[in-house]
């Protein structure tokens, strides 16, 4: 019976504890989630500091051809952008440390990790995601871009997580004049990594885009 | 990544005087690093300065060489004609490093002022002396992480193998560097007390007793640009980076060369290693050794038992005590024979 009571009070304290931990963690989690977190900092008197770095700043950039007028937090990556605020999820996030190329995309029309890129870098940028490929700067159309086609062709992925960021980089690989062969094209694809080792055939699909002298 | 206050700025005066308002501020360039060492919690930064629209690109012929803009990107200036033709060397060891995409982000300050990529810098809950207390949040001020050093005795395969000290055996990541150091490289920086030049081999440091210290800049200061002299090395120029797989991965061992050649003598030889030290680590007495030797194996091995002098290994990264003088050799080898 004393054993059942004890049993009770720790189960108790045990569930009473873990109540707390969870109102203080979701807390926190409101804390680092809410997006107009200064307001809240400044109304509950924290170091205006932190209301500070949680302000939200206006940014311009045009994407797929489209002028964007927004305002995000400064640490908000390129890649954070696209996904979590615009619906852009062709970017991927692979590594999200600039290893992977998952998340290539065009800014001002260079091929560049946006997982590494400071959305708030971007101000007066162009940037051009795998929905906008096809469309250039006139923005997306319902047509394949003919490396997008290339890669169907020659089955240039298996799963296909890391396929917007191969068939971004193929593109710029062929427009910087560095597809001039399969060891020129394995060199400067190296930052695009492919787990299921699709390799041999995205060759191949970026060697007919070059050799086929389609403008891409 | 913790939140951090933001500002841009468009002039190399209001960079200065942003940051050297406040400690914990930080310049912005193209953050391949940075960003990677904020998401890590490596670097928890009150404030970015993003010197992004700085008018600090351009890359110009001047009366004593080539003046190369801090925000030039890795990209343009390897692909710069006068640098292909010119400075050879320079272009070749920055097509080594990094991939593609992160060459058109990465700018030459930002190559320059690159952390150690050391896992246990890297790793917050395991020991280093190079990481700096915390700057922002509640935490400021205090230790982030462990002190000591984990690589010393632990997992140091990409270690140094020279200038260590018993606080750090870090190396300088940087391709970039190597040719910049052993072309003779001036750095012109500005900062709350002026302008000044600082040489390129003065400009990263050994850890000694402050491994937190990279390189010799004093607070506040901004990197304008990079000068290179005129030289007779564009003929017989190589880079050779030795690493884990054939691209995109940092260098266990690399090696820069110029060499002015003339009927198979060396009139003068340049010569420079990475993945050795926590600088770019230039050889001095191979480089006075090869002077008017002739351009022969015999005399590539002994260039590189002088340069191995002093060099020593720290268990797992002993290999480059031997990998290194066969790689000096390899380099000066296939540097004769590109005229």
């Amino acid at each position: 019976m004393a054993q059942n009571e004890n049993n009770r009070d720790e189960l108790e304290n045990a569930d009473s504890s873990r109540r707390i931990f969870l109102k203080q963690s979701s807390a926190l989690a409101a804390l680092a989630l809410t997006p107009p977190a200064a307001r809240t900092a400044i109304d509950h008197g924290v170091h205006e500091k932190v209301a500070l770095a949680f302000e939200q700043l206006p940014l311009q950039v045009t994407i797929n051809g489209t002028l964007r007028q927004l305002r995000i937090e400064p640490r908000v990556t390129l890649l954070d952008l696209l996904r979590e605020q615009l619906g852009l999820t062709g970017t991927k996030k692979g590594c999200d440390h600039g290893q992977c190329g998952a998340c290539t995309v065009h800014l001002d029309g260079q091929r560049v990790n946006a997982c590494l890129t400071l959305a708030m870098t971007t101000e007066g940028s162009q940037v051009t995601t795998i929905e906008g490929l096809a469309g250039g700067d006139n923005g997306p159309t319902s047509q394949l871009h003919p490396m997008q086609e290339a890669f169907i062709k020659h089955d240039g992925f298996q799963c296909g997580y890391c396929t917007p960021g191969q068939i971004m980089s193929a593109v710029a690989c062929i427009r910087e004049g560095h597809a001039d062969s399969p060891e020129e094209i394995r060199e400067y694809m190296s930052g695009n990594i492919c787990r299921c080792g699709a390799y041999s055939n995205i060759v191949a699909a970026i060697m007919d885009v070059k050799e086929g002298g389609e403008k891409v | 990544m913790n939140p951090f206050q933001y500002t841009r700025v468009t002039t190399p005066k209001a960079a200065i005087s942003a940051l050297t308002q406040e400690s914990g501020t930080y310049f912005l360039a193209g953050g391949t690093n940075l960003i990677d060492l904020i998401k890590s919690e490596v670097v928890i930064p009150e404030k970015l300065v993003d010197i992004n629209k700085l008018p600090l690109a351009t890359i110009e012929k001047t009366a004593t060489g080539l003046r190369i803009g801090a925000m030039a990107k890795n990209s343009a200036v390897a692909d710069n004609q006068l640098v292909r033709k010119h400075f050879p060397l320079l272009a070749m060891a920055l097509n080594a490093g990094a991939s593609a995409q992160l060459r058109n982000m990465a700018t030459v300050g930002g190559n320059m002022m690159q952390r150690t990529r050391c896992s246990y810098f890297y790793n917050t809950s395991m020991p280093c002396n190079k990481r700096s207390p915390v700057q922002a949040g509640p935490d400021k001020g205090q230790p982030n992480g462990p002190t000591g050093c984990g690589a010393i005795g632990g997992s140091n395969r990409m270690h140094a193998i020279f200038g260590a000290s018993p606080k750090c055996i870090a190396v300088h990541p940087s391709d970039m560097c190597i040719a910049l150091v052993a072309l003779d490289a001036t750095v012109n920086v500005s900062g709350p007390r002026g302008d000044r030049t600082i040489p390129f081999r003065d400009f990263h440091r050994l850890p000694g007793d402050t491994p937190q210290k990279d390189n010799t800049l004093l607070p506040g200061e901004l990197i304008l640009s990079v000068d290179l002299p005129t030289n007779r090395f564009a003929d017989n120029s190589h880079y050779l980076k030795v690493r884990d797989r054939a691209s995109y991965a940092f260098a266990l061992v690399s090696v820069g060369v110029g060499l002015d050649l003339r009927k198979d003598t060396i009139q003068e030889a340049r010569l420079a290693m990475g993945g050795v030290a926590h600088k770019p680590w230039r050889l001095t007495e191979a480089e006075a050794f090869l002077k008017g030797k002739p351009a022969t194996e015999a005399t590539f091995r002994q260039a590189a038992a002088l340069a191995m002098q002093g060099a020593k290994g720290f268990g797992e990264n002993d290999f480059k005590l031997t990998l290194a003088p066969n790689s000096i050799v390899e380099a000066l080898t296939i540097a004769t024979k590109t005229a």
